[in-house]
């Protein structure tokens, strides 16, 4: 007996038992769209991540301060000291002494409320130099972005954040229009271009609700503070951004006098490291629930299982005949298993296409994008076909077994 | 040229089968020949050993112990695989339930022996067709086995006993299912197919119909009964 006659005998009992084959085709197909979803959901959630933190800058590295050690011993938790200064930023901006490092912003930050006429908006003040626009990869979309004579001359000028400017203005043009921080008038002479990332906590602050000010109006006239939040570096180039650590890390060691590595009063995060941080987290997620579903699709398996069983018990006299007509057990053995299969071809089909539709459907009801990928899919299909074949070899072999006597007996 | 080879030929043929404790002899010594273009009918009782018989014959079942030659070919010993092939080559079935799949049209049921002969899809049809119209159901051939009737389906049955061109065709109490006019038209039938030129083996419990066998051997107890017996 050819393939092709198996097949067809297979697709024949298949149809014959329509709404049996249609319940067990449904177990598989809903398992099959769970993982696709699910896995696809996991890789939606890892791109928006990256693309927000790609969003912050290229090739980025950001000093943070580190703990204080009171005299007492007792270290206070990290960025609850004030050891970056205006001079180490500086420092490091020396071509000579970190030739990797492309350009240092001094960042200092702080959430303050802002009002503009009636309307009023709480959002983060950032003091820094022009560089932070090449380090964070920005531009200005309207006005201008500040420059060396705004910190030079502590100008009361700001540069808004997309969003910041739509809360504050919505009605006319922010460029020449003054916002409040402290009660200190500051004309907008700026706005930056929108990187489209959401609120989302995973990436902390909305890159575009923030006010940009010159580094000395913020330290000076609005918070009374020098002590930065951090420093940004942008290396060179990707392939020096491990070089750019190494001096900046040797640099503000020496800076701040300080001998062994392990008490260093900072730290040097990179943006890999907050990707693979936040990626991690959401890998893991993924696995969780790529596994509750791929428990469904262990389930559907076993439905598949249960059905060819019933199958091999109700069609006993088939079987009988069919081997006293001169079938031989490996062909009972490959029909049976041919069945299980279509089954499960038939369930990962209908599953993909599921997926597909609930991909399309489902980011506009829980705003999160679902990616699935044509990878998934045909390893979907593969392991759909995959589970009809293991679950369908026990149920095949018992009909194979089956003596042909004792079968055709069977009333 | 006639062929002198036997289509069966059985030398003190056995079976012995083992539940548990118990062994039980259905057959116990079992000699026999038929030959080509016999018509013959074996009778008994049930409990007789008569099924036993009729499944060592089919090679649906191997002896214990003795010779079962099938047209020359020793097939006391086979694995199962070599079993089937002599089934589908050899042997068509004749079942008393008729056997046949709901699911599949009359010409589908008739080819399943040539589809494990491996006959391309064409002859196949073309061969089912024929056995078909040699049955007389040229016209059913696209009905499924639930739109025909008791003989109807016995008819197809038939059909497909004969499309491989067997040896031996075996049939197994072919009247049991059927009322007396159906069951007059398949031993009217059987007759043709007899003088035809075929090899037919008649199992039943039915006196009247073993009657039209050429030849009838009773068995009992294990034992084909001495020809004396026969007579009385």
């Amino acid at each position: 007996m050819s393939w092709l006659d198996t097949l067809r005998t297979g697709l024949e009992a298949v149809r014959t038992h329509r709404l049996r084959s249609g319940l067990t085709v449904l177990g598989i197909m809903i398992g099959i769209a769970a993982v696709i979803l699910t896995v696809g959901l996991g890789q939606g959630a890892q791109d928006q991540i990256s693309s927000q933190i790609n969003a912050l800058g290229t090739n980025l590295l950001t000093i943070s301060p580190g703990s204080s050690t009171s005299s007492s011993g007792i270290r206070g938790g990290f960025g609850s000291a004030s050891t970056l200064t205006e001079a180490d930023a500086a420092a490091l901006s020396s071509k000579t002494v970190a030739p990797d490092i492309n350009a240092v912003a001094p960042v200092l930050s702080s959430s303050e409320t802002l009002t503009a006429g009636s309307s009023n908006w709480t959002s983060t003040v950032v003091g820094t130099t022009p560089s932070w626009e090449t380090v964070r990869s920005r531009s200005v979309t309207q006005g201008r972005f500040i420059v060396n004579q705004d910190v030079t001359d502590h100008t009361a000028v700001a540069v808004l954040g997309s969003d910041t400017a739509a809360e504050l203005f919505s009605r006319v043009d922010p460029v020449g229009q003054t916002v409040n921080v402290n009660g200190v008038p500051l004309t907008v002479i700026g706005v930056l271009n929108s990187v489209g990332s959401s609120s989302s906590s995973s990436t902390g602050s909305d890159q575009d609700d923030q006010v940009i000010v010159p580094m000395t109006t913020a330290s000076q006239r609005l918070f009374g503070s020098t002590a930065l939040s951090s420093i940004l570096i942008q290396s060179t180039s990707s392939s020096t951004l491990s070089a750019a650590y190494q001096e900046a890390n040797t640099e503000l060691l020496a800076l701040h006098g300080i001998t062994t590595a392990s008490d260093a009063d900072f730290t040097i995060a990179s943006q890999a490291s907050l990707v693979t941080t936040a990626t991690s987290v959401d890998h893991t997620l993924t696995i969780l629930l790529g596994g509750i579903a791929a428990i469904s699709l262990l389930v559907g398996g076993i439905g598949v299982m249960n059905i060819m069983l019933v199958s091999v018990t109700e069609r006993i006299r088939e079987i009988g005949l069919r081997k006293a007509l001169g079938a031989t057990p490996p062909l009972i053995r490959r029909q049976f298993l041919l069945e299980a299969s279509v089954l499960g071809l038939a369930g990962g089909a209908l599953g993909a296409i599921l997926a597909v539709v609930g991909a399309a459907l489902l980011p506009h009801v829980i705003g999160y994008p679902i990616a699935v990928s044509a990878v998934a899919s045909v390893g979907a299909l593969v392991v759909a076909i995959a589970i009809g074949l293991v679950f369908g070899v026990y149920p095949a072999s018992r009909a194979a077994r089956m003596a042909p006597i004792d079968a055709l007996r069977s009333e | 040229m006639v062929d002198q080879t036997p289509v069966i030929e059985l030398d003190s043929v056995t079976k012995v089968y083992r539940t548990g404790a118990f062994t039980v002899a259905a057959l116990r010594g079992v000699s026999l020949s038929i030959n080509n273009g016999e018509y013959v009918a074996v009778m008994g009782p049930s409990g007789s050993g008569k099924s036993t018989l009729m499944h060592i014959l089919g090679c649906l079942d191997v002896p214990s112990a003795g010779t079962y030659w099938l047209a020359g070919e020793n097939v006391s010993h086979m694995d199962e695989l070599a079993l089937a092939s002599v089934r589908n080559r050899r042997i068509g079935f004749i079942f008393q339930q008729f056997n046949l799949l709901p699911s599949l049209t009359a010409w589908r049921n008739v080819e399943m022996p040539l589809s494990y002969a491996g006959v391309g899809r064409a002859e196949r049809r073309e061969r089912a067709i024929e056995a078909l119209e040699r049955v007389g159901l040229g016209d059913r051939v696209q009905h499924r086995p639930g739109e025909l009737s008791g003989g109807q389906q016995q008819r197809v049955a038939i059909a497909r006993a004969l499309v491989s061109d067997p040896d031996l065709i075996l049939a197994d109490e072919p009247t049991g299912a059927l009322d007396s006019k159906s069951a007059d038209d398949i031993m009217a039938l059987l007759d043709e197919l007899h003088a035809a030129g075929r090899t037919l083996l008649l199992i039943t419990h039915d006196a009247d119909v073993a009657g039209v066998a050429q030849r009838v051997i009773r068995i009992r107890d294990g034992l084909i009964a001495p020809v004396s017996e026969l007579a009385s």
